[in-house]
């Protein structure tokens, strides 16, 4: 019987309580964000975040998906999770087709300066967003791209990050594959598409994971490209709703901290579905 | 099918690096060549600018009737096999052997026709939809050479193909590449560093050192009558014998033992194989044993004579015993080279 055969040890023991402990406390806020988004407002004003669960829920989720605040009436839940969306897909996507193309050029085309390229673009990691982001905006400006996608996302996707990590993944790619396919008569393009991109698939699934989140939980740039409601991303539009709610009236708690759950989702989901591949693609590769 | 023509063909890299010196040879059609050499001897960069993957220096390559010194590999009617197989990992064996037909835009029914027929003369039906990286590495090359084929190329080339296999794999492969060789019969260019691979396949070697070719010719012609000391040395398991010795004009002297007649004077070295040295009582080679190594099917004796390291071949039943022994030489079965440039006399 494998049951008793297996040994009873208290470091397992340990071990075990210290995770569970860990996990406690990570899902504590989550608990707490959805233990008040199934009250009504009047009663998470009165007693604070407790342990009762109310009914309130489908109501809360009604509001929070549904209604929308300020002047034009087009920031629903709904158009912000919309935005998001465009955001978290066209962010990881670009980032992913760019870096993937400048790594290509690097590493396979004898360019003069290519090494001198790639250390150009690797050191752009020392400048984030928020040190460029007057130039950035003034660009994005007099493009004509304010509360567009096009601004929310181009601005963005040039990426050292994942340029990087394809060019090193690229480079442990055996040269015979590129002799291979030069005799077997495919060209630059075909070489890319055929055999590099499909090679590259668990490593474009680890970088999807990273940029998605990463594009999901942006706020300083939404705050300042999109002004228009109807533009708003969910990250940025829950801070909105706590925040045109002060004065005399009660916040929404019900409904802002339904909406933060809601932004939590899909990052989660994503990470969840490509969590397999995104080990994979960070341990291991098949070539 | 094409024969191959070099003329002068020779590779500098930027820093200056001369890897082959010019190199001029011609390959007949339907002809097996191998060109093998230590590692370094420039015989892979020899072999790359004959499929077009580096780019000669100066010189002029032909294949068939047309130069192709900057024509693309894909347009160069060739096909290689390479050491660590390069097939894409993430294709099945059907699309791997496939790939370079779909690229010539040759249609699908017909793609399918010929990659049942390279498959079937492969024994690889049963893996056709199995992915590259699912192989073994008799599979792997197997299907390597199915890429090869398929194409019907007028020229197969192949880069140290066998090295990644086991020994009794290897064995197996090389008399299945030389049989679908001669069975295709399409000129084919060999490159290896394993004389035995080398000397069993190839209908002419090429023996490479140092970027320059050393010799071009038969099997037996390589073996018997080698063009230098590095030939005599590297061909062969045990290789020749080579002894430091001494020609008056009239007879050549190892210590104080006359082996052979020629006009030459100076210090020479004197070739003789392991086999070419027979035990035999009244023979005037005077050797000391100090080792024997027992293969089986012979016996090597390894000692001295005339204070010079020799390996003597013999037959499985020859007793032989540790401690002095005398030998004599075939006729004709001495090879002297000039010890100052090496060449044979």
């Amino acid at each position: 019987m494998s049951v008793s055969t297996r040994r009873f040890r208290w470091s397992a023991v340990l071990d075990h309580s210290i995770l569970i402990i860990g996990s406690l406390i990570m899902i504590l806020p989550v608990v707490m964000l959805l233990q008040m988004a199934s009250t009504t407002d009047v009663h998470t004003m009165k007693n604070g975040p407790g342990l009762g669960f109310g009914d309130q829920l489908p109501v809360n989720f009604d509001k929070a998906m549904f209604k929308a605040d300020g002047f034009s009436g087009e920031n629903t839940g709904l158009r912000m999770l919309y935005n998001s969306m465009i955001l978290g897909f066209g962010f990881a996507i670009g980032k992913i087709v760019i870096g993937m193309m400048a790594a290509y050029a690097i590493v396979y085309f004898r360019l003069k300066f290519a090494t001198l390229a790639f250390w150009v673009i690797f050191t752009t990691l020392l400048l984030p967003l928020e040190v460029r982001i007057l130039p950035s905006y003034e660009i994005v400006q007099k493009l004509g791209m304010l509360n567009t996608y096009q601004g929310l996302i181009i601005p963005l996707i040039a990426s050292a990050t994942a340029t990087f990590f394809f060019r090193q993944f690229f480079r442990s790619v055996p040269e015979e594959l590129v002799e291979a396919a030069r005799i077997d008569g495919a060209g630059p393009i075909k070489f890319f598409v055929d055999i590099l991109v499909p090679l590259s698939r668990t490593m474009v699934a680890a970088m999807f994971i990273i940029m998605f989140v990463y594009g999901w939980n942006q706020y300083l740039w939404p705050t300042m490209i999109t002004t228009d409601e109807g533009m708003y991303t969910l990250v940025r539009g829950i801070k909105q709703i706590t925040q045109a709610l002060e004065g005399t009236n009660l916040p929404e708690y019900g409904r802002s901290n339904l909406l933060a759950l809601i932004a939590i989702l899909p990052p989660v989901l994503i990470v969840i579905f490509f969590q397999s591949w995104f080990v994979k693609g960070l341990t291991e590769s098949d070539k | 099918m094409a024969q191959v023509k070099l003329n002068a063909v020779r590779k500098t890299y930027p820093n200056g690096f001369e890897a082959v010196k010019p190199a001029s040879f011609d390959i007949a059609d339907g002809e097996f060549v191998v060109l093998v050499g230590p590692s370094g001897c420039g015989k892979s960069t020899m072999l790359r600018m004959i499929a077009g993957l580096e780019d000669i220096s100066a010189g002029e390559l032909s294949i068939g009737d047309s130069v192709v010194n900057h024509v693309d590999p894909a347009d160069r009617d060739i096909a290689m096999v390479f050491q660590n197989y390069a097939l894409y990992p993430h294709m099945t064996v059907r699309k791997n052997i496939g790939y370079g037909l779909k690229n010539r835009k040759i249609p699908s029914a017909e793609i399918d026709a010929k990659v049942a027929e390279a498959a079937n003369m492969l024994n690889l039906n049963d893996y056709l939809d199995r992915k590259a990286s699912q192989l073994s590495g008799g599979q792997r090359q197997r299907v390597a050479m199915g890429r090869a084929i398929v194409r019907d190329p007028a020229l197969f080339l192949f880069d140290e193909p066998l090295s990644n296999l086991d020994a009794k794999l290897r064995n197996q492969m090389r008399i299945e590449i030389k049989a679908l060789q001669r069975r295709l019969g399409v000129t084919a260019v060999y490159v290896t560093h394993d004389q035995v691979e080398a000397m069993t396949m190839a209908d002419r070697i090429i023996v490479m050192n140092g970027g320059v070719i050393e010799q071009i010719g038969t099997p037996s012609e390589v073996y018997h009558s080698p063009a230098s000391t590095f030939v005599a040395s590297f061909m062969g398991a045990p290789p020749m014998n080579l002894f430091d010795g001494h020609a008056n004009g009239s007879e050549v002297h190892v210590g104080s033992t006359p082996l052979h007649r020629h006009a030459h004077q100076g210090k020479v070295t004197v070739g003789i194989r392991p086999e070419d040295i027979v035990p035999d009582v009244t023979g005037p080679l005077a050797i000391h044993v100090n080792i024997i190594e027992e293969l089986g099917a012979h016996r090597l004796l390894h000692g001295h004579t005339a204070e010079q390291p020799v390996t003597i071949h013999v037959a499985k039943d020859y007793p032989a015993a540790i401690g002095p022994m005398t030998a004599s030489i075939k006729p004709d079965a001495v090879s002297l080279f000039d010890t100052a440039t090496g060449r044979r006399l």
